[in-house]
C-alpha cells in the first residue's frame, strides 16, 4: 500500500503524539492576540512572580512597563520598584473632630495613583454619620451633597485600606498575588492578579476595588511617577487599592500621601509608627484613639482619632 | 569582591555612629535644663523653628505703618467707622480689642501679653497665649495641616492661613462630587 509505505519513509515519519504537538502549537499561536502579538505580550504573559523575580529580570520588566505606558500615554513614564526602608512601619492618623467631608482626599488620591476615572474607581469613601448617634456603621451616607459641608449635626469618616498587621484580604488569595510588604504595606501585583476578587469579600473594610472594563484613563492626568506595586496603569479585569502611595512614601525623604497634602484642614496625619518622634507616635500615646472593628483582630495601622 | 564589602561599610558606619553620639548628646543636655531651654529656644528664633509661609495679608495692607505713622494713635475703645470696617470682631469680642494684639507704638508688629513685641510671620506664640492646647499640637504636626516629607523637611502653615484671627471658626467650603452609585455606572 502506498500509504504505507510514505509512513515508514523516515522523511514522512510522525507519531500521533508528534502531531497533536504541532496541532496544540499552531491553535496556540493562534491564540494569541493578533494586533499585539509582539514581544511583549510574551513577556508580560511569561512574566514571574514579582518576589521570585531577580534584579535583572526585574529591570528588565520595569524597562518593558515603561516603554508600554510611554506609548499608550504619549509621554515618558517611569515605573519604579523602591524596596521598603528599614526600620519603618507607616501608620496612618485621621482625626474625626477635624475631617468636614469636602472629598478633597478622594480626588487628590485619584489623581495622584492614576485610577480609572470612568468607569469610577475611588480608594477613599467619605462617610456622613450623625453627630447623635456617633460612629455608627449601620447608619452612613456616602452619597452626601449638600452645597457647603461640614452640615449640622453631622461628623464625616473617611474609609480606605487600613494596612492591616493580619490583613484577611492577602489570606485568601489563591496564586498569592496580594501580600503585606515589610513596611506594612498591603500591595498587589497586578500582573500576577487573576481577578478572582476573593480579598475584596475578605476585607471588611471595602478598601479594594476591581477594573470591570479598561481603565478609564485620559492621557494628560496620567501621573507618570509610578511605582509597579503602586499607582503604574491597570489593565483590565485586576484588583488594586491605596498603598498609602508607595511611589512617594518610600523615597528618603519621601513626600507625605497625595490625601495627606491635598487635605485643607489638616485632619490626615501619616508617620513611622516604629519613630517615637513621628507625629503618629505622639497621637497614638495622646489622643482617644479607637481602629476600626477592632473586635476583628484586623490590627488595622489606621488610627481615627479626636483631637479635641 | 565579598571581602572589600565590609571595608567599605566601616567608614560610614563609624561616621554615622559618631553622628548619633552626637545628635543623642545635643538633646540630652537641652533636657537636663529643663522647659526653660525650650522656651528661651523658642523666643529666640521661632520662625526657624518652624517653616511657615509668609502671613496671607489682605493685598497692599502692609506694612502698617505706612498709613498709621501719620496718624495720632487713639487708644480708646471703639467701633471703627472710618477704615477698617469689614473686620467684624468674632473672637470673644466682650473680652478684647484690636490693641490686645496689635501693638499701639509699632503697628507693624503683634503684642504679647507679657508686652513682647513680634512680627506677624510669629503670630502663633500670639494665639498660643490662650489656646495652648492648639499650639502645643501645632508644634508636633498634629494640630493643622503639614505637608512636605515625613521623614524630612515638614512645612507648616500660620495658623491665621486656616482661621481669620478675627472671626476664626473654619468656614464651610463646596463638597467635591459625589461617588457614582452603582445603578449609574454605565
Amino acid at each position: 500500500m502506498p500509504n504505507r509505505e510514505s509512513r515508514d519513509n523516515p522523511a514522512f515519519r510522525m507519531s500521533r503524539r508528534k502531531m497533536m504537538k504541532g496541532v496544540a502549537a499552531v491553535l496556540g499561536a493562534l491564540a494569541l492576540p493578533e494586533q499585539e502579538a509582539s514581544a511583549s505580550v510574551w513577556e508580560s504573559f511569561f512574566q514571574k512572580h514579582f518576589r521570585e523575580m531577580s534584579k535583572p529580570e526585574l529591570e528588565k520588566v520595569l524597562a518593558r512597563l515603561e516603554k508600554e505606558y510611554g506609548k499608550t500615554y504619549g509621554k515618558a513614564v517611569k515605573v519604579r520598584a523602591t524596596p521598603h526602608i528599614e526600620g519603618v512601619s507607616y501608620g496612618y492618623g485621621l482625626d474625626l473632630s477635624r475631617c468636614i467631608g469636602c472629598r478633597r482626599c478622594v480626588y487628590g488620591c485619584v489623581q495622584e495613583n492614576n485610577q480609572s476615572r470612568d468607569p469610577q474607581i475611588h480608594y477613599i469613601r467619605v462617610l456622613q454619620l450623625d453627630k447623635e448617634r456617633g460612629v455608627d456603621l449601620e447608619h452612613t451616607e456616602h452619597y452626601y451633597n449638600p452645597s457647603k459641608v461640614p452640615e449640622k449635626g453631622h461628623f464625616y469618616m473617611p474609609v480606605q485600606c487600613h494596612q492591616c498587621e493580619n490583613p484577611p484580604c492577602t489570606k485568601v488569595c489563591p496564586v498569592q498575588a496580594t501580600w503585606k510588604e515589610r513596611d506594612g504595606i498591603v500591595v498587589v501585583d497586578y500582573n500576577w492578579c487573576i481577578g478572582c476578587r476573593y480579598c475584596m469579600a475578605a476585607c471588611p473594610y471595602g478598601a479594594r476595588h476591581f477594573n470591570w472594563k479598561k481603565p478609564g484613563l485620559p492621557a494628560a492626568e496620567m501621573n507618570p511617577e509610578t511605582h509597579y506595586l503602586g499607582n503604574r496603569p491597570r489593565p483590565v479585569g485586576v484588583v488594586e487599592k491605596c498603598t498609602f502611595c508607595i511611589q512617594r512614601v518610600r523615597n528618603t525623604p519621601g513626600r507625605y500621601p497625595a490625601c495627606v497634602e491635598v487635605c485643607p484642614v489638616g485632619a490626615r496625619k501619616f508617620g513611622n509608627l516604629l519613630d517615637p518622634e513621628s507625629e503618629i507616635r505622639y497621637i497614638i500615646e495622646n489622643k482617644r484613639v479607637f481602629i476600626l472593628k477592632e473586635d476583628l483582630n484586623t490590627r488595622p495601622k489606621f488610627y481615627y482619632f479626636y483631637a479635641t | 569582591m565579598k571581602r572589600d564589602r565590609p571595608l567599605h561599610g566601616f567608614v560610614p558606619g563609624m561616621a554615622a555612629l559618631v553622628l548619633c553620639l552626637f545628635a543623642g548628646v545635643a538633646p540630652a543636655a537641652h533636657l537636663q535644663e529643663g522647659g526653660n531651654a525650650a522656651k528661651t529656644r523658642a523666643a529666640s528664633a521661632p520662625e526657624k523653628q518652624f517653616a511657615v509661609p509668609a502671613p496671607p495679608f489682605t493685598p497692599g495692607i502692609f506694612p502698617c505703618s505706612d498709613c498709621h505713622k501719620e496718624m495720632k494713635s487713639n487708644p480708646a475703645r471703639r467701633e471703627l467707622k472710618d477704615e477698617h470696617t469689614s473686620i467684624v470682631l468674632n473672637h470673644a469680642q466682650g473680652q478684647r480689642w484690636c490693641l490686645d494684639c496689635h501693638d499701639i507704638s509699632n503697628r507693624d508688629k503683634l503684642r504679647l501679653v507679657s508686652g513682647e513685641k513680634i512680627g506677624f510671620v510669629e503670630s502663633f506664640r500670639l494665639c498660643g497665649q490662650c489656646h495652648g492646647d492648639k499650639y502645643r499640637d501645632w508644634k508636633v504636626g498634629v494640630h493643622g495641616k503639614r505637608t512636605g516629607m515625613w521623614n524630612g523637611e515638614k512645612q507648616y502653615l500660620l495658623c491665621v492661613h486656616c482661621h481669620n484671627p478675627h472671626d476664626p471658626q473654619y468656614k464651610p467650603i463646596p463638597p467635591m462630587p459625589p461617588p457614582t452609585r452603582p445603578e449609574d455606572t454605565k
